[in-house]
């Protein structure tokens, strides 16, 4: 198809902003462009045209099963838009006085107090614009709460092998360095390992419970206390959060601070850029260090608080708070008694398709899985040279998503599944009978499942020499 | 598969190459490659870089992941091959060519195999 810019026709335009109603304030001349912006000018049924064309490129959660493990892409409820779109939501602006926002800034407290009863928390700010973005600021409070004590020498941070790569990651960058501990054969953290690996220089650990083979670690709160015991705080990676939510806390496993993905588990827009809200809570022995602009509810309504030691801002003002806006209209559609019922259902759904493809594929830990599971096909490749990516690329033409590939690390030639709550048992069955046609077929015709996709756009693109040798302009 | 007889291997897909008693070239197996993929980058250590055995000290990537490297001996970075950070598909087209880096006053080697035992460890690995 056609970019944007090769459909761009000079002098051509479309009017999608209302008029200026104000008088215009020119730059000082020192601060002006030299040049114009190179701008694609289009009319607007060339512009629908475009982003309808770029759709059908794609696949998201309105266009088939989605069951992309560990990223829970749970369908988002249309009602949350109608909401975030509210005129006073959406008429707002970053400096204007609190008291004439003191809507906005209710959402903000109650979304707070929702989901600080769900996780076990004390206090959490909505400020980090994403996952991984979280994880950082979680971080920084650890590293800010051992430095306001003088415990400089706590400078390592505690990942297992099973982790998600944001984690080490958002370690390193917070200036800790990493130390890794090995999974036991069920998945879990080896609690031996775990225990050599802790000492003075530790500052914290961080987990995902479940973890990335979809296990709930029953060692839990022995883990935190070994983390405890040692002088280190525990941080919990939110990203499996919609597997537990109603039935068990992060705060009451032993966690002191936790991010959430607010596009994930609350149901906000996920994938091509979200926007998203990596909201972070934290116990109350955390919160003097939190980020700036936290609100607060006074006897005259709602104010913003600085704390007293605070890292500082993580990002402009308030957060992505029309996500904040959507995850609210999803946890009170649902309340808690709702909340409990979809996780309890993804756990159902996943384990409904863990037992349907169980005879037809190994799956990489025994027994009940969480909300999601990991298939293993070192068999498979071994026997026909079919491997992981060629059955992904199979689903492609059965109008599915791919799982995630080749994680987590610890599983060879690993296929995730999360086909979340929000699918039917129609869907599930669908997407069952698929993988297993598409396995029976790997050995009967290998080279026809190595050859596959043939229905989409793009079938199967050169990564290697894109990673090598990207191109990274269009001309 | 290939197991050059003249090198020693870790548990870990690295071989080491004994250029003296202290002195060591360090490279990644052809059964580290072939399971890795197509790398497309290359984190190598500095020069003068202590490096203790097991330890991580580069790490390699492909489009499926980032995986580390460990190092097999302890010692010091005394050279570190450049040309793989233009080039890492010299890893999967020569693995035992593409030596990562030459690790001089070495102090102590890890647990290695000769080609054999490591041959008969990669077909335990394959199983």
């Amino acid at each position: 198809m056609k970019l944007i810019f090769e459909r761009s026709v000079a002098g051509r335009s479309c009017a999608l902003l209302p008029e200026c109603d104000v008088p215009q304030a020119a730059l000082p001349q020192e601060l002006a462009r030299t040049q114009s912006l190179d701008l694609p000018e289009l009319s607007e049924i060339d512009l629908s045209r475009h982003y309808t064309e770029l759709c059908k490129q794609v696949h998201g959660v309105n266009d088939g099963f989605y069951p992309l493990g560990s990223c829970t892409m749970k369908y988002n409820p249309a009602v949350n838009e109608e909401t975030c779109s509210l005129p006073g939501f959406t008429g707002i602006h970053p400096l204007q006085p609190v008291h004439t926002a003191q809507g906005c800034m209710e959402v903000l407290h109650t979304a707070e107090d929702l989901l600080c009863q769900v996780t076990g928390m004390d206090v959490m700010t909505f400020q980090p614009a994403a996952g991984a973005h979280g994880e950082y600021t979680g971080v920084l409070l650890i590293k800010a709460y051992h430095q306001s004590r003088g415990d400089t020498a706590r400078n390592q941070i505690i990942v297992p092998d099973s982790a998600h790569g944001t984690n080490p990651a958002t370690a390193a960058m917070a200036g800790f360095k990493v130390v890794n501990v090995p999974s036991g054969a069920d998945g879990c953290v080896d609690l031996e390992a775990l225990r050599k690996a802790v000492g003075p220089n530790t500052a914290g650990l961080m987990l995902t419970n479940p973890n990335t083979v979809g296990i709930f670690d029953k060692n839990i709160l022995e883990i935190t206390d070994i983390i405890h015991k040692a002088g280190g705080l525990n941080y919990y990676d939110g990203a499996n959060l919609n597997a537990i939510m109603g039935t068990v806390r992060p705060g009451d496993m032993g966690f002191d601070v936790i991010h959430l993905n607010l596009h994930k588990t609350f149901a906000t827009p996920h994938g091509g850029g979200g926007p998203g809200a990596g909201g972070v809570g934290c116990k109350e022995i955390l919160k003097p260090f939190l980020p700036q602009n936290h609100v607060i509810k006074t006897e005259n309504g709602f104010t913003f608080e600085n704390a007293p030691q605070s890292i500082g801002s993580m990002k402009a003002f308030y957060g992505n708070f029309g996500v904040v806006v959507r995850a609210l209209t999803y946890l009170l559609n649902l309340g808690m008694a709702g909340l409990r019922e979809a996780s309890q259902m993804a756990v159902l759904n996943a384990n409904y398709m863990r037992v349907k493809l169980a005879p037809h594929c190994k799956i990489a830990t025994d027994g009940i899985c969480m909300h999601e599971f990991v298939m293993s096909l070192k068999d498979l490749l071994k026997e026909t040279g079919v491997s992981a990516k060629d059955v992904a690329k199979a689903m492609l033409d059965y109008g599915m998503h791919p799982p995630t590939m080749y994680f987590p690390l610890i599983v060879e030639e690993a296929l995730m599944i999360e086909p979340t709550e929000t699918e039917s048992k129609e869907t599930l069955d669908e997407a069952c009978n698929a993988i297993i046609e598409i396995l029976a077929q790997a050995k009967q015709d290998p080279e026809r499942v190595k050859a596959t996709p043939h229905s989409t756009p793009i079938g199967r693109p050169d990564e290697v020499t894109a990673a090598r040798n990207p191109r990274l302009r269009y001309q | 598969m290939n197991y050059p007889k003249e090198l020693l291997y870790s548990a870990s897909h690295e071989w080491v190459q004994k250029l003296d008693d202290t002195t060591a070239k360090i490279g990644l197996t052809d059964f580290a490659q072939h399971s890795l993929g197509d790398l497309v980058f290359v984190n190598l250590p500095e020069v003068g870089d202590d490096v203790a055995c097991e330890e991580t000290f580069c790490d390699v990537e492909s489009v499926k992941a980032v995986s580390d490297v460990y190092c097999p001996v302890t010692g010091k970075v005394a050279a570190v091959n450049e040309e793989l950070l233009d080039a890492p598909q010299k890893i999967n087209e020569d693995p035992y060519g593409a030596w990562l880096a030459e690790i001089s006053d070495i102090s102590a080697f890890g647990e290695l195999m000769d080609a054999a035992a490591y041959e008969a460890f990669c077909a335990k690995e394959e199983g």
